[in-house]
């Protein structure tokens, strides 16, 4: 009983905060609804048991992404009022596109057979944090490496397109700092009395 | 606790084309005189010891591996080796130019060898889980290559919208993949393949997965109606890095698409040729009649890599193994001639900018007759002129399709090829029948002139013997009819 109601309760606040994100004027209050959402969707997870992936959820959407976006949406002198002008007239195609596919998911889950392996219960008694390393590591090692090898991919790419070499910016160089001797750093002038320099 | 230390031997390829786009990127990270060209020449050495590394264990180390995340066989080794001859084929002609544009940074190859090993990974990939990952792999490498003239306007909004539209065909694909989970319980191609096999009726639930799943590798082989970036894309992005996206990526996106088709999805070839029927029809219409009013010869190209598709896709709407011979065939020859034509258009260049107005190319048979004969040979076989190697391609193709009795289609193909005919035609009138004063740069380049010459010798003298090419594919497609 008390489980339904928390499930309904998360679930409501979650479509809630998903409207919101789309129909906010201000984009920080809309960053601020999707933080909302991560939070309740991640207790939808806590509800069915998958603890590891809501605190993953909690901590790297609600901490990281998010945080992000916000940062850029505050950073960004970007007018959103403007860019949502040409918007309202494709409203009515897009209602009618979303009608037509909810009528189909509708139709298509309510017919839905689940096979019986999607709904295996863990029994070994791990936690869940044990059982995703456990596979993470064995069956899956091919895909977890190669979504290593896709950040670097990322990462070369950030540095690619952003990276830019200034010219006329002073930079410290601590090596030459160093290495600076007495031999190349003054110069000792004979100066005639009386001449000036 | 499956993995075993020989699973190692299935990757080999792909380990050693990461290992050393890894080498590569720390020696232009850490070269002090930062001189790019010894990057762009170690990596075509190092794809070429890839390719031999490939044709060594061509027959050796079949099966599945990782758990079943990986299959390679024959085919597999088939597709990789025309990926990886297209790689090998546009990094010899990206130097010159991309040092003309002042993008030669060291980055630029060792992107190219990282997206090849996401190509690799999508024709190998045997879980619905590796498909997605190879699929990625490769699509942020070619983001970052199509934008990697960052100081052009064009490059930047061809890289970002590339960019955007494609992480839309990856949650298509991704929404697809968790309908089929959903409804089979397995992500494994055999898994889904033994639950679609066991079951009396096929749940609706797979097949809206499986039409999501094609929506979006219809866009990675920009198939008509999921072709709109292509034009953009293929103008804006730096031609040598368009002279790949017209090649490698398509090989592989077939290559996914054939393995899919033929084996998850083998018992619903009823649905999927409906599919296929309208996209391939689209595809070669809209090819040929937008081709028409096209002035710029990239987006020319990217109307006819659209319309090939399209032709390329109707091997595949017979649902029959002969015509997927055809439409492997189709692609190989599809694969030389567009590198062929590409090397080509690096070639003509003025004041260290590439000529893309086809208007430009005119008094080109007077100034620089050998690229004008080329070039020529080249749009012959495009267009599917014989003696040349595009009219076996098309010949195998409606062969194919008037076995399967898709009569209808092979008459549609025939009638659009001869519209895309005259673009191809006005091209070579321009060239050789306009007359201008064209004084072009004069760049040596070694890499292009023997990608060019190979490109025609295939092409010139693929009549001697249609038989070698077909006689392979036949020996490597079998094996995708080999359970296990």
């Amino acid at each position: 009983m008390i489980e339904t109601l928390t499930f309904y309760l998360f679930a409501f606040i979650l479509i809630f905060s998903a409207v919101a994100v789309i129909s906010m004027r201000n984009p920080v209050h809309s960053v601020l609804f999707l933080i909302l959402g991560f939070f309740n969707a991640s207790g939808l997870f806590i509800l069915i048991g998958a603890e590891f992936v809501a605190m993953i959820l909690a901590i790297v959407y609600v901490g990281a992404v998010a945080v992000l976006f916000l940062f850029v949406v505050m950073m960004l002198d970007v007018r959103f009022n403007d860019l949502r002008k040409g918007a309202m007239q494709y409203v009515p195609l897009g209602l009618i596109i979303g009608a037509v596919l909810l009528a189909e998911f509708i139709y298509l889950f309510s017919g839905w057979v689940l096979p019986d392996n999607t709904n295996e219960i863990l029994v070994s008694g791990m936690t869940n944090t044990q059982e995703i390393g456990h596979i993470l590591y064995t069956d899956y090692v091919f895909p977890f490496q190669l979504a290593g090898l896709i950040l670097f991919v990322a990462m070369i790419g950030a540095i690619v397109l952003t990276h830019r070499k200034r010219a006329g910016v002073l930079r410290q160089n601590i090596k030459e700092q160093v290495t600076r001797t007495k031999k190349d750093a003054i110069e000792i002038k004979k100066v005639a009395s009386g001449t000036g320099v | 606790m499956m993995i075993l230390s020989y699973d190692i031997y299935n990757i080999i390829p792909e380990l050693f084309l990461t290992l050393s786009a890894m080498i590569l990127l720390m020696f232009g990270a850490y070269s002090k005189n930062m001189d790019s060209k010894m990057v762009f020449k170690g990596a075509i050495g190092l794809l070429a010891l890839t390719g031999i590394l490939l044709l060594y264990s061509f027959n050796g180390y079949i099966g599945t591996a990782f758990s079943d995340m990986i299959k390679t066989n024959p085919f597999s080794q088939f597709l990789k080796v025309l990926i990886l001859g297209s790689a090998l084929g546009v990094m010899a002609i990206s130097y010159s130019y991309a040092h003309q544009i002042k993008t030669a940074i060291f980055e630029y190859p060792v992107l190219l060898m990282l997206s090849v090993v996401g190509m690799f990974i999508m024709v190998s990939s045997n879980s619905l889980l590796s498909l997605y990952m190879g699929l990625e792999l490769q699509s942020l490498s070619l983001y970052i290559l199509a934008s990697i003239r960052r100081n052009n306007a064009l490059s930047s909004e061809a890289g970002l919208k590339y960019f955007v539209l494609g992480a839309l065909s990856s949650g298509l694909l991704l929404f697809g993949i968790s309908f089929i989970y959903g409804a089979t319980g397995a992500i494994s191609y055999d898994g889904i393949a033994d639950f679609i096999s066991m079951s009396l009726t096929i749940s609706p639930g797979i097949i809206v997965g499986m039409v999501f799943m094609l929506a979006a590798i219809a866009f990675k082989i920009s198939a008509v109606p999921f072709h709109m970036w292509a034009p953009d894309v293929y103008q804006g992005a730096p031609t040598s890095v368009t002279a790949f996206f017209a090649t490698a990526p398509k090989i592989a996106a077939f290559g996914l698409l054939i393995q899919l088709l033929y084996g998850p999805f083998a018992q619903l070839s009823a649905d999927w040729t409906q599919i296929l029927y309208f996209v391939s029809a689209a595809s070669m219409a809209l090819g040929a009649f937008a081709g028409l009013v096209q002035s710029n010869i990239k987006r020319l190209l990217a109307y006819s890599s659209i319309g090939h598709v399209g032709y390329a896709l109707i091997g595949l709407t017979t649902g029959l193994s002969g015509g997927l011979n055809a439409t492997l065939t189709y692609l190989a020859i599809y694969l030389v001639m567009s590198l062929g034509m590409f090397a080509c258009i690096l070639k003509i260049n003025k004041d260290e900018q590439n000529i893309e107005s086809i208007e430009d190319y005119a008094g080109l048979s007077k100034s620089n007759p050998l690229i004008a004969y080329a070039m020529a040979i080249f749009l012959f076989s495009m267009a599917g002129i014989p003696p040349f190697a595009g009219f076996f391609g098309k010949l195998v193709i409606f062969k194919a399709a008037i076995d399967a009795s898709l009569i209808y289609l092979a008459v549609f193909g025939v009638i659009t090829s001869v519209v895309g005919a005259y673009y191809y035609l006005k091209i070579i009138k321009v060239m050789f029948f306009d007359e201008a004063d064209l004084v072009l740069d004069q760049h040596k380049s070694k890499g292009s002139l023997a990608v060019i010459s190979l490109c025609l010798l295939f092409v010139v003298f693929y009549i001697v013997s249609p038989e070698y090419l077909a006689n392979i594919i036949q020996s490597v497609s079998s094996w995708l009819f080999v359970n296990g």
